[in-house]
């Protein structure tokens, strides 16, 4: 949500750029040869194990966008629970907590199943770029992209790197 | 007292008989990354990010804890050292639990500070992600070993600044862990006497005041700096 803060910036970048896959498009696939790509999220489950095995297979550039595709962040407190943490949060969140129909969603093929351990996006694919920030601040973005816009490999430096 | 003088990154320099390269280096303007050092009290060479490359020894010195010598060749700023604390802070941070999006210490941490300095933009070594408790049953500050670096700061305060005792060290490697006198709930200390020199001393957010939330501890070293002050100096005075 923090790519919004771009503001004015959007407009000038969707003179530049063509969208192809995003969480505010209506596009099911993920396309083949994008040039670039800004992963959001850890890879907690079965789907984004997926996911970004096909992104990175039909992605040039892959960008680990936010702390938690960098850092894997608040998802990953669950792995402290070491082995069983999936069905520990699913039943403390599903069972537990619920006010009524106590259950854990079942739906194979539906539903995905959680991963043993939540994993930031470079431990799963290579990453070409990383941008933390939780959430990135909206002049870091626009540093990147503009760099890459322009041909140069991006570089941050200095409180431009900050988690959190 | 005797001087020394000797070369740090080329620069001709001279420094007191007994002193540290960190305490020469930083009398002639030049930084090095510290993070277990805390004017005042005793160095420890716990968190290695001082190491410095001495011309002749082929492994690596913490700055903190080697005292200067005559004809000294010093560097503190090498591609290798760059190397060597870059990998330092990311075993910091695989360790234990830091997540910065969510810590009492967020934006004013001495941790998170040096790795984006350092250029830190991930980490490369997989995540522990250990099973660690936060002790709360101290009236006035709590103690998250999720966030502890190990630097011992909060040892060497209460004991040396201090005087009281209380904070200790227990275990070894990645076991070892701040203990509140003989490893009982910090509530429960008798030797304690609540003043927080620790909080103070703490560069991440392991020790914080009971109530701060997120991004919310700041740290005022003055009261620190000002017993130092007092006991080195003879001064009642707290500096800038």
């Amino acid at each position: 949500m923090s790519f919004l803060d771009l503001d004015e910036f959007l407009i000038e970048l969707a003179g530049k750029v063509e969208l192809v896959f995003s969480p505010v498009m209506d596009v099911k696939e993920y396309p083949e040869n994008v040039d670039l790509c800004l992963v959001e999220g850890a890879v907690c489950n079965e789907d984004n194990l997926e996911m970004i095995h096909k992104v990175r297979r039909r992605t040039k550039i892959l960008v680990s966008f936010g702390d938690c595709a960098v850092t894997a962040n608040v998802t990953a407190i669950r792995n402290q629970l070491g082995l069983g943490n999936a069905e520990s949060v699913l039943q403390r969140a599903y069972v537990e907590g619920a006010q009524s129909n106590p259950g854990v969603p079942r739906e194979p093929g539906i539903v995905p199943l959680l991963l043993p351990r939540v994993m930031p996006v470079h431990e799963v694919v290579r990453v070409d770029y990383f941008l933390p920030g939780c959430p990135p601040p909206a002049d870091r973005i626009k540093a990147v992209l503009t760099q890459v816009l322009s041909g140069v490999e991006p570089k941050l430096e200095g409180l431009q790197l900050k988690f959190g | 007292m005797a001087a020394k003088t000797l070369i740090i990154n080329g620069k001709h320099v001279s420094a007191e008989e007994n002193a540290t390269i960190l305490e020469a280096a930083t009398e002639a303007g030049i930084s090095i990354p510290t993070l277990c050092h805390l004017d005042g009290v005793y160095d420890a060479g716990a968190c290695r990010l001082c190491l410095v490359e001495v011309a002749g020894i082929s492994k690596l010195l913490p700055a903190c804890t080697t005292k200067v010598a005559e004809g000294m060749d010093v560097s503190t700023d090498t591609e290798r050292l760059r190397k060597y604390r870059r990998m330092t802070l990311e075993l910091l941070f695989a360790e234990r639990n830091h997540v910065c999006a969510v810590c009492v210490s967020n934006n004013h941490c001495e941790l998170q500070t040096l790795a984006y300095s350092q250029g830190m933009e991930h980490v490369r070594f997989e995540y522990r992600f250990p099973k660690w408790e936060v002790d709360n049953t101290h009236a006035l500050f709590g103690m998250d070993h999720n966030r502890c670096i190990l630097c011992t700061r909060c040892v060497r305060v209460c004991w040396h600044i201090e005087g009281a005792g209380t904070k200790n060290e227990s275990g070894r490697g990645a076991k070892e862990r701040i203990i509140t006198d003989l490893n009982q709930p910090w509530g429960a200390s008798d030797t304690c006497t609540n003043c927080g020199k620790c909080v103070m001393a703490c560069p991440t957010g392991a020790l914080f005041y009971k109530g701060s939330t997120v991004s919310e501890m700041e740290r005022d070293r003055s009261k620190l700096e000002f017993i130092v002050t007092a006991r080195e100096k003879k001064q009642w005075i707290a500096s800038e």
